[in-house]
């Protein structure tokens, strides 16, 4: 961007940059201000919030929403369980994943062709739902927590970005002094390609993580025992189905009246809960997104 | 090393394909996918006479069009603009903004719409009352498409902006250089230098997002459903699961996704086929 120094600019370079940044605060605005409203609005008075009063801070403050959501056991069975199926979805994700990118990334490797082939039918071509369903029936994976990591626990669209990570960051060099000291492809990928890989690790990994994260569907589909449901089924019952109190208060009389006052409040607050922990980790992420888009489209 | 993939890829990737022919059997359940009779394209001919047949793909196609026509340019226009930012600090922080929605899970994303948009208590409930516009936008059967769209680009169109920002990053300087020596307006470099550069990548996108075309997302539909917006909001992917998986109409509802499968290859290559006349761009 050096061409565009301040010095020398036309009238008509002016009006450009003044309509950009229009443009920009209105997109930011756009984009920004929901998020805010939502933080704003979980600790504010739900009727304040309901006749529209809440706007730029948040008025009459409680924290009445996140006590109750703090003291809803669902929530917690969710949320316990979306970490288990997280950190050990991702962790086999990456122990199928990499070494298959890296053997696929040999060129010495001669049925190669015809396994990237293989692997990448299946990005346009699939069973479908039932099928599927029936196969996860037979395997006896329903009502089993093994549903949300072993199927597509390998995904060939991050296959290929590692894969082709490892074809354009290892030079053929490396692995042949390393043969001449001895060295096996075992060793060679966990001592040298490894720890050389740590950029595509944490961009895959991070694809990975998110997915698991926000995995509905498989809750949807495979799981009907309460105790194994994710936490996005427990939002979507809290948010959408308004099953607001677990153990609370039914609908009617002076409780229902009650239970809707604080209804939205409590959406607000789950809202802003459950998706706290991708706001903590995501100024630490957020820098390997360019690079892992680059990785990525180097070669198709 | 890569056993263990080629195992998952075949047991959850292949075996399902086999069982594609479970949409020209009847299904039986104590024989299995493979043991119930054999009754051809009956499922096919039930679905295409069936009274949900013609509301299935009017939904399904009008949705899906929408979503690539208002979508696509979106994060094209949004990484020109992003690009066009000269003061450092305000890119980053934009940049990090419109990448956060990406993030927020689909069940919370439809959690979002339904409070910000309630007739009663939601943000934009009020602001369009203020306008005289009464109108409730979650179960109303004209606004389901655009809200559907809409938020899908304020999900996706800054996540989807990174790519073309890859791009534009890649473009040779001496190339704006050149143009500003013949006296290009910033304007104009957007059209001669800028856009250029990003046409592959815009391609390659297209035909991948024709591919698509049928396969509208499941999730976010089903989520968005009400008993109000369903002659609108009733597409393929939702049939299937309800026909099948609440049902347990196996064999119907295994044709209907195989027919969507179908539908969706077909786009693919055709659109593949046109790009590659054209431009010499293609997948394969």
């Amino acid at each position: 961007m050096k061409l565009f120094s301040t010095k020398g600019k036309t009238k008509s370079d002016i009006a450009f940059d003044t309509i950009i940044l229009i443009l920009c605060v209105f997109i930011f605005l756009l984009v920004a201000y929901p998020l805010y409203f939502v933080v704003i609005a979980s600790v504010s008075d739900s009727t304040l919030v309901a006749t529209g009063q809440v706007t730029l801070y948040p008025k009459g403050f409680s924290l009445f929403g996140y006590q109750e959501i703090f003291n809803d056991s669902r929530i917690w069975i969710g949320y316990k369980n979306t970490i288990i199926y997280t950190v050990v979805g991702t962790f086999v994700n990456l122990l199928f994943t990499l070494p298959a990118a890296y053997v696929l990334s040999r060129q010495d490797f001669k049925a190669r062709r015809f396994l990237m082939f293989v692997f990448v039918v299946t990005m346009f071509f699939n069973g479908g739902l039932i099928p599927t369903y029936l196969l996860m029936k037979e395997l006896s994976l329903i009502n089993n927590m093994w549903v949300f990591i072993l199927p597509f626990s390998v995904n060939v669209f991050n296959l290929i970005i590692t894969r082709t990570f490892f074809e354009s960051s290892l030079p053929k060099e490396l692995f042949e002094a390393a043969q001449m000291d001895g060295c096996t492809h075992f060793q060679f990928f966990g001592k040298i390609a490894l720890p050389l890989s740590k950029a595509v690790i944490s961009v895959v990994g991070l694809y990975y993580l998110v997915g698991h994260w926000n995995d509905f569907f498989t809750g949807l589909i495979y799981i009907r025992d309460y105790s194994l449901q994710p936490l996005q089924i427990v939002l979507r019952d809290i948010l959408l189905s308004n099953q607001v109190f677990a153990e609370g208060a039914g609908s009617g009389g002076a409780a229902g009246g009650y239970a809707q006052k604080y209804a939205d409040q409590i959406k607000y607050g789950v809202i802003i809960v459950s998706t706290l922990p991708i706001l903590i980790i995501y100024p630490f992420i957020q820098k390997y997104f360019e690079k892992g888009v680059m990785i990525g489209s180097v070669k198709g | 090393m890569i056993l263990p993939a080629i195992v998952i890829i075949f047991i959850f990737n292949y075996i399902p394909m086999y069982g594609v022919q479970l949409a020209f059997r009847e299904y039986d359940f104590t024989k299995g996918i493979t043991g119930g009779e054999w009754v051809g394209l009956h499922y096919f001919k039930e679905f295409i006479n069936s009274y949900m047949f013609a509301d299935l793909m009017k939904n399904t196609v009008v949705i899906s069009l929408a979503t690539i026509i208002l979508g696509f340019p979106a994060p094209i226009i949004l990484a020109l603009i992003i690009n066009q930012v000269i003061w450092k600090r305000w890119k980053k922080a934009i940049q990090t903004t419109v990448y956060l929605p990406h993030f927020i899970s689909l069940v919370v994303m439809v959690g979002l719409l339904n409070v910000l948009l309630s007739p009663n208590s939601g943000v934009v409930g009020h602001i369009l009352a203020t306008f005289g516009w009464d109108i409730n936008l979650l179960a109303s059967e004209k606004a389901f498409v655009p809200v559907y769209v809409l938020s899908d680009i304020w999900q996706h169109a800054g996540w989807n902006s990174i790519i073309y920002l890859a791009a534009l990053a890649s473009v040779d300087p001496q190339l704006y250089d050149s143009a500003k020596i013949d006296g290009a307006s910033r304007w104009q470099t957007i059209r001669y230098v800028d856009l250029p550069a990003i046409v592959p990548t815009m391609i390659i996108l297209f035909i991948l997002s024709m591919g698509n075309i049928l396969n509208t997302g499941f999730e976010k539909i089903f989520l968005m459903q009400n008993p109000l917006n369903l002659p609108v909001s009733e597409v393929i992917a939702t049939y299937v699961y309800k026909i099948g998986i609440i049902s347990n109409q196996f064999s119907y509802s295994a044709a209907i996704g195989l027919f969507n499968t179908l539908i969706n290859f077909v786009f693919l290559i055709a659109m593949n086929y046109i790009a590659k006349r054209f431009s010499n761009i293609s997948l394969w």
